[in-house]
């Protein structure tokens, strides 16, 4: 430890902090532009200054590392007429711009200037302007605001992994740009708009949106990915204007991919508001009453053996586990279903569909071994933290498949079912490395578990590793990547049925109600079959559908999400449904009291209470219930090549395919060139 | 400074020819494995050399996949450095210098005599499109100012007259002499040493 003074507070820091960080530890905050957190040390912008004993000159402090014995003051005349003198050359060049500028009430060099601006500028030369450079259909640039902090550029190379961003012509002229002035080809660009201290970067799908002040603010969890990122609802009365990260360490750090940030325009466009009835094919608008009485008909109606639901990719795991009480106590039927394909799950105990390592794990990972799964699309934040593995410890990352760029280098396998088998039986040179390693992880997409003899080797694997004392207390090396914020909620509450197998029923049209929530994703022809159809945005469900239900969006419902390793978190209610919609928890609830005149539950606190006792309860179970093996040899090997199954990043979900920003970054990405007759 | 920009027209490829790849393997081996991109600065001159004084994007391109760095970071260096051009000077790239002890010693002349003899304004092609001229900071030959550097040699002691001589010279493709044009060998003093007459081989 080291002891050192901060204007004559005497504090104790680990050794390798900077000046900086010390100060903070002291609760003396520092101005800084280019300091951050996450990214490498620049020290180039100089705003953070402080005056150090014995030292001639002020030093940088981000820069500086802490020493034993030092004396550091930031609160003297030296240190304020050094900062002020960084901040006049900052403002030479920059723009007095504020009110037209979106960065406008979170700019650091606007709050920076308050403490530490002149009134008026000494600067009679002409100012420097820079053209505006094209990044893309996210990122607005206005580069004559820049102060060449180099977070973007930092941010790019290191966290990103797509070396793009660059400085030209340093100097006078420098400027920061991109080589091509196209957008830049990762699925994390937009964190560079949060890292911008100024309004160069700004985002442009939210460009004279609105200010930061007239918004009501959220904390909230993302359903685009299974990761749970935490994030910032900003909400202009019913609109979500946008979505910011929240920092938490254990998931996402500070960073959200695109999707995340701009897919949340999806969620005013083909909205369903009112509940629909059709007539001879056509949609006819119609009350809850309305609906209510026929739904009620034709359940009572029908036997309860032809009824089966299914329930989607983003519902909440308070509406899942209303569905299952309203199926089991309601209907008195077990024909419900979380999934949308064939994938083997085995639910007796909770290890075989988490991600048992954990996100913070993958950082002391050695060996990373992806078995059908293209972490950069699936699961983006958690393919930069395997970027982070690889930077800092050299991880090394093998893949069965070849995937393209994955921002870091990996070895690829030929993606035969028949490798996996000897690399598990033990007989590939693989194998001892997975055995030799101190902390590998093998992680297992949807696309291997969809595999035919997924069973088969699931089981060979998870074997191989417990033989080898990779599944213990401390580290559990079995790794399942769900692709849906849903999924890992609806295993835990079992909403899924074991005995028959739902969706090969339902292509064989066995069935004669179908109620989906919020589920498009069904590959199926409708026969005779009549669909009720709860959820929020118009798609391929609804088209199916006979009765509409219009249900929420996960930003207008409290909600809990089940993160793909198991953490449960609370998703915020930050605006509210559009027209006659109701929260989906309660569509069910009134469904269930319209046809036996009881509610399944009061209010929602006690379907909350209801649900976790539920949890607590399975979790008792399956540790009772540990080391019971299914049937060996219940099914057989076969050798088969395993496919990633590609999910059209832009377009994964019912809000992102409604999202206009969405299908100009596809549109971007494909170099598509906007002709202005495509309608 | 004014701003460097590449050129509009830009050849499609580039590729060093034997002998240059045989140099910049040479620069490349005297790095340790691994560290190979600290021979950009050097490979980006050697593919100026072979590309008629000045450095093409398709060669920034080549190069950082020479030396498996990303492009960015080529083109940051390229686009730092005065030294590298990055639109075509021709083949004859003449810089005159005009810091104060030239501009003493009458350095407006060579600039006069460049003005009427290749292009009107600096850095523009003359009409055979083999030469080009600019005015450059201290080349750090004072001593035999004023001074013009034509590729890699220093012509010095130079007044309208001499200047115009060479520049006709090598428009006509010829490589006029290098070194003082006033007989002096390196930086001696003109009509023998004045000082240190004592010592033989001062």
């Amino acid at each position: 430890m080291l002891k050192l003074k901060v204007n004559n507070i005497d504090i104790e820091v680990e050794e390798g902090l900077t000046v900086l960080q010390a100060c903070e530890k002291a609760g003396v905050e520092i101005p800084r532009f280019c300091y951050h957190e996450k990214l490498s040390i620049a020290g180039n912008c100089r705003m953070c200054l402080v005056e150090m004993e014995k030292s001639p000159k002020p030093v940088a402090s981000c820069a500086m590392p802490a020493a034993d014995g030092m004396n550091i003051k930031t609160n003297t005349v030296f240190v304020e007429k050094a900062r002020k003198g960084v901040m006049e050359f900052l403002l030479a060049n920059h723009p007095l711009d504020c009110p037209v500028c979106d960065q406008g009430g979170e700019c650091d060099l606007q709050d920076q200037s308050m403490f530490y601006g002149v009134d008026k500028s000494r600067f009679k030369e002409n100012k420097r302007a820079v053209p505006e450079k094209n990044m893309g259909p996210l990122i607005k640039t206005q580069m004559t605001r820049c102060i060449h902090c180099t977070r973007c550029v930092r941010f790019a190379t290191e966290v990103a992994g797509v070396p793009e961003i660059g400085a030209i012509g340093r100097g006078e002229d420098m400027q920061i740009t991109t080589y091509l002035e196209q957008s830049m080809q990762s699925e994390l660009s937009a964190n560079v708009v949060d890292l911008c201290p100024v309004g160069a970067l700004t985002s442009k799908p939210y460009v004279f949106e609105a200010r930061p002040w007239e918004l009501k603010k959220t904390e909230s969890i993302d359903v685009m990915d299974a990761i749970g990122s935490n994030i910032r609802v900003d909400t202009y009365d019913w609109e979500v204007k946008r979505i910011l990260p929240i920092i938490n360490e254990d998931i996402n750090e500070e960073w959200i991919s695109d999707k995340t940030r701009y897919a949340c325009d999806g969620l005013l466009h083909q909205r369903l508001d009112t509940p629909f009835i059709k007539y001879n094919g056509k949609f006819e608008k119609a009350s809850w009453n309305e609906v209510y009485k026929i739904i009620k008909s034709k359940f009572e109606n029908t036997s309860k053996e032809k009824i089966c639901g299914f329930v989607g990719d983003l519902t909440n795991m308070e509406t899942s586990y209303i569905f299952k009480e309203f199926f089991d106590r309601t209907l008195d039927v077990d024909n419900y279903e979380s999934r949308s394909d064939n994938r083997y799950l085995n639910l007796s105990e909770r290890e075989n569909y988490l991600f048992n390592s954990s996100i913070n794990g993958i950082e002391d990972s050695d060996l990373i071994f992806l078995i059908g799964t293209n972490p950069r699309y699936e699961a983006t934040i958690l393919n930069a933290r395997i970027r982070k593995s690889y930077l800092n410890n050299e991880t090394k990352i093998i893949s069965l498949n070849e995937l393209g760029d994955l921002t870091y280098p990996y070895e690829s396998l030929d993606g035969q079912t028949q490798t996996l088998k000897e690399i598990f039986d033990g007989k590939h040179k693989i194998s001892n490395l997975i055995s030799n390693a101190t902390k590998p992880m093998i992680i297992l997409g949807e696309s291997f578990l969809n595999l035919n003899s997924s069973k088969y080797i699931f089981r060979k694997i998870k074997n191989f590793l417990l033989e080898n004392n990779k599944i213990n207390n401390d580290w559990n090396s079995l790794n399942i990547l769900s692709c849906d914020a849903a999924s890992v909620g609806n295993y835990d509450l079992k909403l899924i049925n074991r005995d028959k197998n739902l969706l090969k029923d339902l292509k064989d049209h066995k069935f004669e109600i179908v109620y989906l929530v919020g589920q498009d994703n069904l590959n199926f022809e409708k026969k005779d079959e009549f669909i009720i159809y709860q959820g929020s945005h118009g798609d391929k469900g609804a088209e199916l559908a006979d009765i509409i239900l219009p249900g929420s969006a996960y930003t207008e419902q409290d909600g809990y999400f089940t993160n793909l390793e198991g953490k449960i978190q609370k998703a915020y209610k930050a605006s509210y449904p559009p027209g006659e919609s109701k929260e989906d928890w309660l569509i069910i609830n009134e469904i269930a009291e319209f046809m036996n005149n009881r509610k399944l539950f009061n209010d929602k606190d006690e379907l909350e209470s209801s649900m976790f006792n539920y949890l607590n309860l399975q979790k008792e179970k399956s540790s009772v219930s540990k080391n019971i093996e299914e049937n060996e040899d219940a099914d057989q090997f076969k050798s088969e090549t395993l496919k990633i199954k590609i999910k059209d990043y832009y377009f994964s979900n019912v809000i992102a395919r409604s999202s206009k920003t969405m299908i100009e970054c596809n549109n971007s990405k494909l170099n598509f060139k906007s002709t202005g007759t495509e309608g | 400074m004014s701003l460097r920009r590449p050129a509009k027209d830009q050849p499609e490829n580039f590729e060093f020819n034997s002998s240059s790849l045989e140099a910049a393997n040479t620069i490349v081996s005297k790095y340790p494995k691994g560290k190979q991109q600290s021979a950009v600065m050097a490979l980006l001159y050697i593919a100026q050399r072979q590309n008629n004084n000045w450095i093409p994007l398709a060669a920034m391109k080549y190069i950082a996949k020479f030396l498996d760095m990303p492009y960015i970071k080529v083109y940051e260096v390229a686009t730092f450095y005065t030294m590298y051009n990055l639109s075509p000077v021709g083949k004859y790239f003449i810089q005159v210098c005009t810091t104060t002890p030239c501009m003493i010693r009458g350095a407006n002349h060579l600039v006069e005599a460049c003005k009427e003899k290749i292009s009107e304004n600096e850095c523009e092609l003359s009409n055979d499109k083999s030469c080009s001229w600019m005015e450059v900071e201290c080349l750090g030959a004072c001593v035999n100012a004023p001074m013009m550097q034509i590729n890699d040699d220093y012509y010095e002691d130079l007044d309208k007259d001499k200047t115009l001589k060479i520049l006709e010279k090598i428009l006509k493709g010829e490589t006029p002499k290098p070194g003082s044009y006033r007989g002096r060998v390196n930086n001696e003093p003109e009509n023998n040493r004045k000082t240190l007459m004592d010592y033989k081989n001062a």
